[in-house]
């Protein structure tokens, strides 16, 4: 089992930064990648991809909807399209879009949203993205993923670039831990396991990997041995992970910087109901949006912190047969 | 697939594709003869004409698109795509039954042929811009048509792609509103007046012809004046008869979305005789 010392946790790029420089090394080497961006690629990193590549970037202005339909125009007569926004409105302005234009007709569209969860901080919740796992994963066809680190997003932008059909990579704001060794092998639908455990497994996506890293190193402080899974897809589910943890470990956590409806955590529900039926805590944003504050002020507020996971675990185990 | 230029073999055609609208909508018992008719001239001209594709190689690259942004009129489409030999014209009476490949909306998933499935109103001028993009950046030939609806037109999303088009100067997309003043609630000017139609597009920099578009030659001259634009996309305004063909629907919004009785069929055909 890998060493726990592994997890320095150094400090690293954010996953929109980890984005606009795989997006940019993609242009390189395949010419059928085009970019488009609504006025925030700044915000996005995808302005990097367009200053090496004008013609292949295409801002669409503040029109996340018209955006959405002319990355899936570009799709159907064989470009490779990444569109980028703000999760929020690229989910949520673009989602009629999305479901008509790109899933329906099961189009090779790529969709990239950052700032998303509640980490983005001051700017509060109209900019926040609480429930885009949920819109995503209700479009079928699609494939969803939400990397953990700077190396998670790089792979995984340049294998949604390789594999055919519509995806959505959730990425934030916040500067993120390094994770994973820069040789790291990622396999979309491949859950990764961080640390092996046998009394509790932690699953987590995104920003909340690293908490559980920090939660499973003070649990087995306390004597408990917290296995941890990095689900950085979220659709397709790796069912056999899942299902081997609630077997070997018998108690699942499942954390989120999401809404707990319809985010990964019913996902995994989902699955051990229908193959072995688990205790299960859940961490995530409980039915409320957020507000104005820096992003750890919202972070402890709501909830989505390393304690929040121990907790969370302690009271799986306590319920545990 | 027999193209021709001549405009009285192109109308003849027509006539013929308004009587397998109304067989088809008849059997079906459900769906939108109204907007379906009112297209006739443009999808037939466009196909039998204008447009450069290839039935024996639907993927060709370099073909030219077209996408039924008013996908509720499907009918239309799929009677000139089995005449050009895209579909078989023997199934076209299985229209919205279980299982057929022509569903009440454009769907590429049952006919691969289809440029884009459609049937949300707003959606084909973004589309089709996407694929005018795509063309330019692989200097291709290939132009994109697109019918819009004139009530479809009342979408937001429209002038979001309408400033983009304008704007980045996408000038292989032609757009043509299929004016028929009529919308399921009623006439377009009682539920959402939208003029100046003309002024509302050309201060989108876009190029505007207006054109009867029940004219064969007026249509095939405006596609060629949109063909040598440069700079600017082009929209055709077609005004338009709903119900186009068969007196009892023309101009009757009940016919936006009512299929005729088997009575009304047998009127409706004995006028296109």
């Amino acid at each position: 089992m890998p060493a726990k010392t592994k997890f320095e946790l150094k400090p690293g790029l954010a996953t929109r930064e980890a984005f606009g420089k795989a997006l940019a090394a993609l242009g390189k080497v395949n010419p059928n990648v085009v970019v488009l961006d609504a006025d925030l690629s700044k915000s996005t990193y995808t302005a990097e991809f367009g200053k090496a590549f004008p013609d292949r970037f295409f801002e669409c202005g503040i029109a996340e909807a018209n955006m959405v339909g002319i990355g899936a125009g570009l799709a159907s007569v064989g470009k490779i399209p990444f569109a980028s926004s703000f999760s929020v409105f690229l989910l949520n302005k673009g989602f009629e879009q999305l479901r008509v234009t790109a899933a329906l007709p099961n189009v090779n569209l790529k969709i990239v949203g950052t700032h998303s969860g509640i980490s983005i901080g001051e700017d509060g919740p109209s900019q926040m993205s609480v429930e885009d796992l949920s819109l995503a994963c209700s479009l079928p066809g699609f494939t969803v993923m939400s990397p953990a680190d700077e190396v998670a997003t790089m792979a995984l932008v340049k294998r949604a670039a390789d594999v055919f059909g519509p995806m959505f990579i959730r990425t934030g704001r916040l500067k993120m831990p390094v994770i994973y060794a820069a040789d790291q092998a990622f396999e979309i639908g491949k859950a990764i396991q961080l640390i092996d455990g046998a009394d509790v497994t932690l699953i987590a996506t995104g920003l909340m990997v690293a908490e559980c890293i920090r939660a499973a190193e003070t649990l087995e402080a306390e004597g408990i041995s917290a296995r941890v899974i990095d689900m950085h897809t979220i659709k397709p589910l790796d069912r056999d992970a899942i299902t081997r943890a609630a077997k070997e470990t018998g108690a699942l956590v499942v954390a989120e910087e999401h809404l707990m409806d319809g985010g990964l955590g019913v996902r995994v529900a989902q699955v051990v109901g229908e193959t072995h039926p688990t205790v299960m805590e859940f961490v995530g944003i409980n039915n409320t949006y957020a507000e104005s504050a820096t992003p750890d002020q919202l972070l402890d507020k709501y909830g989505l912190r390393a304690v929040n996971v121990v907790a969370a675990a302690r009271r799986a185990l306590s319920r545990k047969r | 697939m027999q193209t021709t230029s001549n405009v009285a073999e192109l109308a003849a055609l027509c006539k013929s594709m308004r009587r397998e609208v109304i067989e088809m909508i008849t059997d079906a018992k459900s769906g939108h003869p109204g907007g379906s008719l009112s297209a006739v001239e443009i999808v037939v001209t466009l196909f039998m004409d204008v447009m450069r594709h290839d039935p024996a190689n639907p993927k060709w690259k370099d073909r030219d698109h077209f996408i039924l942004s008013k996908g509720h009129c499907c009918p239309i489409l799929y009677a000139v795509m089995a005449e050009c030999g895209y579909c078989p014209k023997d199934q076209l009476n299985t229209l919205r039954k279980l299982g057929s490949i022509y569903q009440g909306h454009p769907d590429v998933r049952f006919l691969p042929a289809l440029e884009a499935t459609t049937g949300s109103l707003g959606q084909g001028l973004s589309l089709a811009i996407g694929m005018g993009l795509a063309a330019r950046l692989d200097k291709s030939p290939s132009r994109t048509f697109v019918v819009l609806g004139d009530g479809e037109i009342q979408e937001g999303q429209i002038w979001e792609a309408a400033m983009f088009g304008g704007f980045h100067k996408v000038d292989n997309v032609v757009a043509i509103v299929d004016s028929n003043r009529i919308q399921l609630d009623g006439f377009v000017k009682d539920i959402m007046d939208e003029s100046p139609l003309a002024e509302k597009w050309s201060s989108f920099n876009w190029h505007v012809i207006e054109l009867d578009g029940h004219d064969i030659g007026a249509l095939q001259k405006a596609f060629a004046e949109a063909a040598a634009m440069k700079g600017q996309p082009t929209v055709i305004i077609a005004h338009t008869v709903k119900g186009k063909g068969v007196s009892f629907m023309e101009n009757n919004p009940k016919y936006h979305g009512t299929a005729p009785t088997v009575e009304e069929e047998a009127r409706a055909l004995a006028e296109l005789a």
